[in-house]
């Protein structure tokens, strides 16, 4: 009840002022007037009694704030005028404010930008019940990951003992048909207890059971909620029903719950049994994810020493010659794993862009103190006219709090646009990417730091603007010499000058990095190269003839199109994140044992070598008689050659492939970079297309031509279907665009870096323009009488910039120092770059110097234009 | 030239105006002159601790105020004691007493 009491009272004070105060003012004049009774009682004349009556109570305005000031309204009541007086001060200087707010703005929108993108990559649990104990069961060579085998996870789900559910998963894509055109689905193939391994199962319908995963097991498939909704127009009877999937009819028995995604491929569609074909000897070909969900309490450790046991075991028993000491067999978060590519990219860039935020809070430190010392003769008079410490310092707390308000508003709407462009910006591959938008957690975090960013700010320059003594401070504001604020502020120019160097150098070495990167030989020509991938689906190439007749005729159709000089099939194409590796073997020979290399496996078609610019080293290329029926032949790769025979000749002798072969070695071809840019694993088996057992149902055509490449491309579509019109074709590409794609999370890291050190270099230079600029404005009697005493202009700015060039090399050598201990960490995102490079070091702080050069120049040749005569009248 | 302390003892402003208003509803200078009287002037009231105690009392509920004409014909607001403030009272009247006998104790056994 007295806490209703209060609110309507404080209320009634805030929007009905006046009332308030007559009420309070009629109070107090009855209180005067029956004192004043009270004394004409004791025998005073009225006018004496009205007079003594007044003394005894004091000055009623005083009485009047004194009882105002009792209420909780009144803090709001000087608040307001506090926020109001702040408004005005900086209305009153809108370059000051301009350059405040919008330092601030940026510091917190890139802050609050990158933290919202970055969070839900990296920390945010996978939206699966108990994601913490969901793990990846990888192979790791020396920090490369590679893809798992079938033989392996048979082994693991049989003997491993840490893993509730364990399953493989592999990439499907395929055609569906029967309602309206074709489509291309993104699904996965995927082993009986992948949903039981997510924890979730269909809300309809049923999960697969492990009859169902055998090879030659029904056709089955479980379809997403979008998919069910969408396409399936949320039949709802559909289970039981077919769908036609690459001319085979699926029976769907399940539909997942909405918001499902799967944790592989977030456009995964649709899930059907593995249904792994063990019996043509493939289960060792490495194309296979594998998942699991740890047993509860088992943790990584324990599981990676358990799988590690197993999987040595069953290596050295099975494949002996395959064994190679430098696999480890490793047991990792999934969420890590799925990360795993882009989390040093990431946090790099949460670094960077705190170096950032601790730039823009210095120069906005440092404006607000070269404020607060313009500023001084105003507050020494409010001091000496009866401002209390505390009040002086709520106000400049105000000042604060409002510009951190005003910066940090517009920072959440630099939030919003950054959000967007680093989606926009982000590298393909991004997991989670479409988890990345500015959410209630952001905006808080935003509130937070702008609260923390204006206390901050605020508290220094105020504490400095009261310390000081009213009467010297008047003094001081007519006599303009200079105080030992001068100090604090060069320090926290030299630190922001420090602080950005940080950053440059760390985008130099990115960016140098970069360079080489692009300026890698990937062992064929990018330029100038088109491709795309066709995929064969439907019962019409259940012959493998049939496969291979396509390929060959749309090949010649291809060629026929005027324009193109050169084209081929692949089965895999380079820098596309294709992945399709075998286990090439090699008999003993009386000069060597027999061994087996990790190759990556291409049928090709005859000319696809040609058409990339691969060199033929030794021997001859395939032809168009290397065919089904014919002699098996192959090419290796010159890595390939060099690991098995060394100097010796390679030509003529053989090797089995997998489960296919022998192949006779035709020829040696140059290496290509097949994984990426910075990858340099060569190793690799070219076959005729129709030499391989299983003939692949997608290539990738590769063509170059004469003209612009984009005209070719719907001529050669046009080519290919020309032979089948039923058959999709996907991922038309340049070659340049997919090796920049391939190196797209380093971009994304340059970019940002790049943005952030511009920033950076930008607020520096504000800072050092404001302390040198502040500086003269100090200094300008001092200055004056300088010039009269006969220094020249050339003196005056000599002395100007030396000034500015001591904090910047001090800031410098702080920063080199700075840089040289942190460049390690970006150290897993830089390619053949070490983090201590002299050359960029060098280069970055040139260009530090020049842009700290050009901050100083300003007020320098103002410096050099002080009129002595104005400068010593003007006080 | 030293005159002795008028001041209220810190924190029994309180105490004093609802024990006053304990007596009878009364307006503000009432108050503090019925304060000076009683206690024949060893304390002085000054009008603005007076008003914003009195404001204060108010909203917490210990007082209710209405504007009334007094016996002279002037327009007075006058306080009177609510019930919470009656309860206010003598928690504060017995705090007091054993607070004052104590000190009063212990300034007798220096003695």
């Amino acid at each position: 009840m007295s806490i209703r009491r209060q609110l309507q009272r404080g209320l009634a004070v805030l929007f009905r002022r006046d009332a308030a105060d007559q009420d309070l003012s009629d109070e107090l004049e009855h209180y005067v007037t029956e004192a004043a009774a009270a004394y004409v009682r004791q025998g005073l004349n009225p006018a004496e009694a009205e007079r003594r009556a007044r003394m005894d109570a004091g000055s009623l305005a005083s009485v009047r704030e004194e009882v105002r000031s009792g209420g909780w309204e009144s803090l709001i009541e000087t608040g307001l005028t506090d926020v109001r007086y702040a408004l005005r001060r900086l209305m009153g200087s809108p370059g000051f404010t301009f350059v405040t707010t919008l330092t601030l703005a940026l510091g917190i929108g890139a802050t609050t930008a990158i933290v919202s993108a970055v969070t839900p990559i990296l920390f945010r649990p996978l939206p699966y019940p108990h994601a913490e104990r969901l793990a990846a069961v990888v192979e790791d060579h020396k920090g490369v990951r590679g893809a798992g085998t079938f033989a392996l996870y048979h082994a693991f789900s049989e003997q491993a003992h840490s893993f509730d559910a364990l399953a493989v998963t592999r990439r499907w894509q395929p055609t569906l048909t029967g309602s309206g055109r074709p489509d291309r689905l993104a699904g996965e193939r995927v082993s009986h207890e992948y949903l039981r391994v997510l924890g979730v199962s269909p809300l309809m319908g049923r999960d697969f059971t492990e009859t169902e995963d055998r090879l030659n097991g029904p056709r089955v498939v479980v379809v997403s909620d979008g998919l069910w909704r969408g396409r399936l127009s949320a039949d709802p009877a559909i289970l039981g029903k077919s769908l036609m999937l690459d001319g085979d009819p699926y029976l769907v028995i399940g539909v997942m719950p909405p918001g499902f995604q799967d944790a592989e491929d977030p456009a995964a569609e649709l899930w059907a049994p593995l249904q792994y074909d063990m019996s043509q000897g493939t289960a060792w070909g490495h194309h296979l994810r594998t998942v699991a969900r740890l047993k509860p309490g088992v943790g990584i450790g324990a599981a990676t020493a358990d799988v590690a046991g197993v999987g040595r075991a069953v290596l050295t028993q099975q494949r002996p010659e395959t064994y190679d000491p430098n696999t480890d067999f490793m047991v990792a978060s999934l969420q890590g794993e799925l990360t795993r590519g882009v989390r040093p990219a990431l946090l790099t860039i949460v670094g960077a862009v705190i170096l950032v935020l601790l730039i823009a809070l210095v120069n906005v430190t440092n404006l607000l103190l070269a404020r607060g010392v313009q500023r001084r003769t105003e507050f020494a008079l409010r001091a000496a006219l009866g401002a209390g410490r505390s009040r002086l310092v709520r106000q400049l707390l105000t000042e604060s709090l409002v510009i951190a308000a005003v910066g940090g508003a517009l920072g959440i709407a630099v939030a919003a646009v950054g959000v967007k462009a680093i989606v926009a910006l982000s590298p393909p591959g991004l997991p989670r990417a479409d988890a990345i938008a500015v959410n209630g957690t952001v905006l808080l975090v935003g509130a937070l730091v702008t609260t923390l960013v204006g206390l901050a700010v605020g508290i220094l320059p105020a504490l400095h603007a009261t310390r000081s003594d009213p009467q010297q401070d008047i003094q001081q504001g007519s006599r303009r010499t200079v105080g030992g604020h001068r100090r604090a502020r060069g320090i926290l120019v030299a630190a922001e000058v420090a602080l950005a160097l940080v950053l440059l150098v760390g985008s130099g070495l990115l960016l140098r990095s970069s360079v080489r990167l692009f300026a890698v030989d990937v062992g064929f020509d990018q330029a100038r190269m088109l491709t795309m991938q066709v995929q064969l689906s439907g019962h019409r190439f259940d012959a493998d003839s049939a496969i291979v007749r396509f390929y060959t005729q749309a090949l010649d159709a291809v060629r026929a199109v005027p324009g193109v000089t050169a084209a081929g099939f692949t089965t895999q194409l380079p820098l596309s994140s294709d992945d399709d590796e075998y286990g090439a073997h090699f008999d003993a020979e009386p000069d060597r044992p027999a061994a087996t290399y990790d190759v990556f496996r291409y049928a090709v078609t005859p000319g696809y070598l040609e058409t990339l610019g691969v060199p033929l080293l030794s021997g001859r290329s395939l032809g168009a008689d290397d065919r089904a029926g014919s002699p098996l032949v192959a090419e290796i790769s010159a890595s390939l050659a060099r690991d098995r025979f060394g100097a010796a000749d390679p030509l003529h002798r053989q090797l089995k492939l997998g489960p296919a072969g022998p192949y006779t070695i035709v020829g040696v071809v140059g290496d290509v970079h097949q994984a990426s840019l910075a990858q340099s694993q060569g190793e690799a088996v070219y076959l005729p297309v129709g030499q391989w057992p299983f003939p692949d149902r997608s290539m990738s055509l590769v063509l170059r031509g004469q003209g612009a490449l984009a005209m070719l491309a719907p001529a050669a579509q046009s080519a290919v279907w020309s032979v089948d019109p039923d058959q999709p074709i996907v991922r038309v590409a340049t070659m340049s665009d997919l090796v920049a794609r391939t190196a797209g999370e380093r971009r994304f890291a340059l970019t940002l870096f790049e943005l952030f050190a511009l920033a950076a270099l930008g607020l520096a230079a504000a800072g050092i323009y404001g302390v040198l600029s502040g500086s003269v404005n100090e200094r300008t009697r001092e200055l004056g009488i300088r010039s009269a005493l006969g220094a020249s202009r050339t003196e005056v700015v000599r002395m100007v910039v030396s000034q500015g060039a001591r904090l910047t090399g001090v800031g410098a050598v702080v920063g080199l120092i700075a840089a040289a201990g942190t460049s390690r960490l970006i150290a897993s995102l830089l390619f053949e770059t070490p983090p201590v490079e002299p050359v960029t070091y060098l280069t970055v702080t040139a260009l530090l110097f020049v842009v700290a050069l050009v901050a100083c120049s300003v007020p320098a040749v103002r410096a050099s234009r002080v009129d002595p005569v104005e400068a010593l009248r003007a006080d | 030239m030293d005159e002795p302390n008028t001041d209220v003892i810190p924190g029994t402003l309180d105490l004093l105006i609802l024990k006053t208003l304990s007596l009878e509803p009364m307006h503000g200078f009432g108050i503090a002159r019925r304060v000076e009287q009683i206690s024949r002037s060893v304390f002085k009231v000054n009008p603005g601790s007076l008003l914003t105690a009195l404001t204060r009392l108010e909203r917490a509920g210990a007082l209710d105020a209405e504007w009334r004409v007094t016996g002279s014909g002037r327009r007075a607001k006058y306080y009177s004691l609510t019930k919470s403030g009656q309860k206010q009272l003598e928690a504060a009247t017995d705090d007091w007493t054993r607070r004052a006998s104590a000190v009063a104790r212990l300034l007798r056994a220096e003695g």
